[in-house]
């Protein structure tokens, strides 16, 4: 880091004498090539770390995932070496399959219904914050940490004891309100039940990272704005929609990818919680690679799916991506 | 909603009673959602306070009637649990740390300097973001047995800097973008040099962003359970708490108590670490706001 800045710090000190010592003297004038070509270098070696970390542990990794999925890859190769290429087989067989169609589709479904939610709340949350008393929002905030803190493998546990069958608290409940059918009610023997609550601690668990910086936002736009708005007789939807949306978009635009990245990769408490099942009622992408990859020893068709998951994100998120880059184009 | 016009001609001498009124359907809204927030939590620590006849009583208790410590015995008695503890904090510090000095230098490229390829290197980052971590244990377990990095906590410090660092960038870059760089150039003109203005008045302001990104992630290596699972095999010693914690099933069996019990001290180490950078965290944005 402090390699980093010196030679900066060189090219200003430059830049301070030269007024000091004004166009007549020759030594200000002299070293101004040595600097302005360093700081040329500079960007590229402060990336480079990055660069070869990048390189290393995930694109190698990445490109042998995907000669892998050219390959006919099982045990036998994993233990032995001297994999054989196969070419498209493994595409063939994997796109042929009606399984994997409908976990495509199950895939998207799972992560519109996440998304969608967890944005949608997360405004709300956003919103109802900045007009809370100071105490109220102090709490709010405060629950809102506790529940981001809460490591997703302790969650899910939670979850799995919140619905057991017999001693959870939620069909405890549901059988106080007189909801005699919850009595010992299976929840996770159920695919739609499981996905529902597999969404539930999923949007639990995103909601705060995503309210809480919406609202640090919020908090950066100028009073001003609404004051004027107000002034010409907006509605509170009429100021969300014509001051707060425009100003915060490119936010939304950041946060709802990153939820799409995030929601659509899940894995960890998929796979705590129902292993993709039951039946194949949870199976996501990620889990169905995952499936196919350690329990069935299919390397090569694991691989080939992942490359087909990565490629989807992909055309998922180009709309995105490209305004992003536009965007930087326009910077000055 | 709060737009509405406060001033409205009539509220004029009792101007405060509607005022309050009105907060009463929004208090409501965030009493519900800090019920919803706390609740799981509340219902763990609950649990993991309740003695095992209590647990399975008919009648429901929100409160603790016989608090007990026999869950936390049972967990912390559990084989290894201090080893997996130690490596857990170990492997997560030492991610955390790497990315953050590594995104540090690639963030302040980005952010404040022009040059060829800085839009490659952002989209980079971006795709990095949705890197396939689960589908790339094949790979990595070959290129750790090849490298002699198998059963090495330092490969786990890898992945885990390499899977944080793009959110850690993107995050920091967002960050240094939002303090103006007028500022520096004040400095600058002010007679400090580019280390100084930087140390001086970049670092401060970045201070709250430096915790965020670092607590996210912590959150995320702490919790890293895939990769620890598949690349720690011979050496049992250096599993790590995910690893354990995801065995209960076997280890406690349907011991409801001492699973929450495990829970909660799997959580308490990210709860400390978030109390103690939150408040530097708001702190650090108060100081933002005041200084306008």
């Amino acid at each position: 880091m402090t390699a980093a800045s010196q030679a900066p710090a060189r090219r200003h000190d430059h830049d301070r004498d030269a007024p000091a010592s004004g166009p007549s003297a020759p030594p200000a004038a002299q070293p101004r090539p040595g600097p302005s070509r360093l700081t040329g270098l500079w960007p590229y070696l402060l990336v480079a770390p990055t660069l070869v970390g990048t390189a290393y542990l995930l694109l190698y990794p990445l490109i042998r995932s995907v000669v892998i999925s050219f390959q006919h890859f099982r045990t036998g190769e994993l233990i032995r070496g001297g994999a054989e290429f196969v070419g498209l087989e493994n595409y063939l067989e994997v796109l042929g399959g009606a399984e994997f169609w409908a976990v495509v589709r199950r895939t998207l479904l799972w992560t519109a219904v996440n998304v969608t939610l967890i944005m949608v709340i997360s405004t709300a949350v956003a919103l109802m914050i900045t007009r809370l008393g100071r105490g109220m929002r102090l709490a709010v905030m405060g629950g809102l940490v506790l529940t981001w803190a809460t490591p997703a493998l302790a969650a899910t546990t939670v979850f799995q004891w919140l619905f057991q069958s017999r001693l959870g608290v939620v069909n405890r409940l549901l059988t106080g309100l007189g909801l005699e059918s919850f009595q010992d009610y299976t929840w996770f023997a159920d695919g739609t039940s499981t996905f529902v609550i597999l969404v539930a601690l999923v949007v639990w668990q995103s909601v705060p990272f995503a309210a809480l910086t919406l609202y640090a936002a919020l908090t950066t736009i100028p009073a001003e704005l609404y004051e004027a708005a107000r002034i010409d007789g907006a509605t509170g939807r009429q100021v969300f929609a014509s001051v707060t949306f425009p100003i915060l978009r490119p936010l939304f635009g950041l946060i709802t990818s990153l939820e799409v990245i995030w929601v659509f990769k899940c894995f960890t408490q998929i796979w705590a919680i129902s292993r993709g099942g039951p039946g194949e009622a949870t199976t996501t992408l990620p889990v169905y690679a995952f499936q196919v990859a350690q329990s069935l020893h299919k390397y090569d068709l694991g691989s080939a799916i992942s490359t087909l998951t990565v490629l989807i994100l992909v055309v998922l998120l180009i709309t995105h991506l490209r305004r992003m880059l536009r965007h930087e184009g326009e910077q000055p | 909603m709060t737009v509405s016009p406060s001033g409205s001609p009539s509220g004029s001498p009792t101007g405060r009673l509607p005022r309050r009124l009105r907060r009463v359907p929004l208090n409501l809204a965030a009493l519900a959602v800090l019920a919803v927030s706390l609740f799981p939590v509340y219902w763990m620590v609950l649990t993991a306070f309740t003695p095992t006849r209590d647990i399975q009583a008919r009648t429901l208790s929100f409160w603790p009637a016989h608090p007990t410590l026999e869950h936390f015995a049972t967990a912390v008695r559990a084989d290894g649990f201090w080893t997996f503890c130690r490596n857990s904090l170990t492997v997560t510090a030492g991610a955390v740390l790497l990315a953050l000095l590594v995104a540090l230098l690639a963030a302040f490229a980005v952010a404040r300097m022009r040059w060829r390829g800085r839009k490659a290197f952002i989209l980079m980052v971006f795709v990095a973001q949705m890197a396939p971590w689960e589908a790339l244990l094949v790979p990595m377990f070959i290129i750790a047995r090849d490298t002699g990095m198998l059963d090495r906590l330092s490969m786990l410090t890898l992945i885990y800097f390499m899977t944080t660092l793009p959110f850690t960038i993107v995050t920091l870059r967002g960050f240094l973008a939002a303090i103006p760089a007028d500022l520096e150039e004040a400095a600058l003109i002010d007679g400090c040099g580019r280390t100084a203005a930087f140390r001086r008045v970049v670092l401060p302001l970045l201070a709250p962003g430096l915790m965020s990104t670092s607590l996210f992630g912590f959150i995320t290596a702490w919790n890293e359970f895939a990769f620890a699972n598949a690349l720690i095999i011979k050496n049992q010693d250096d599993r790590t708490l995910p690893v354990w914690l995801s065995s209960f099933g076997n280890v406690f069996g349907t011991d409801w108590g001492a699973t929450m019990a495990a829970a909660t001290l799997f959580m308490l180490p990210v709860l400390l670490i978030f109390l103690i950078l939150q408040r530097r965290v708001t702190s650090g944005l108060i100081a933002g706001a005041v200084k306008g």
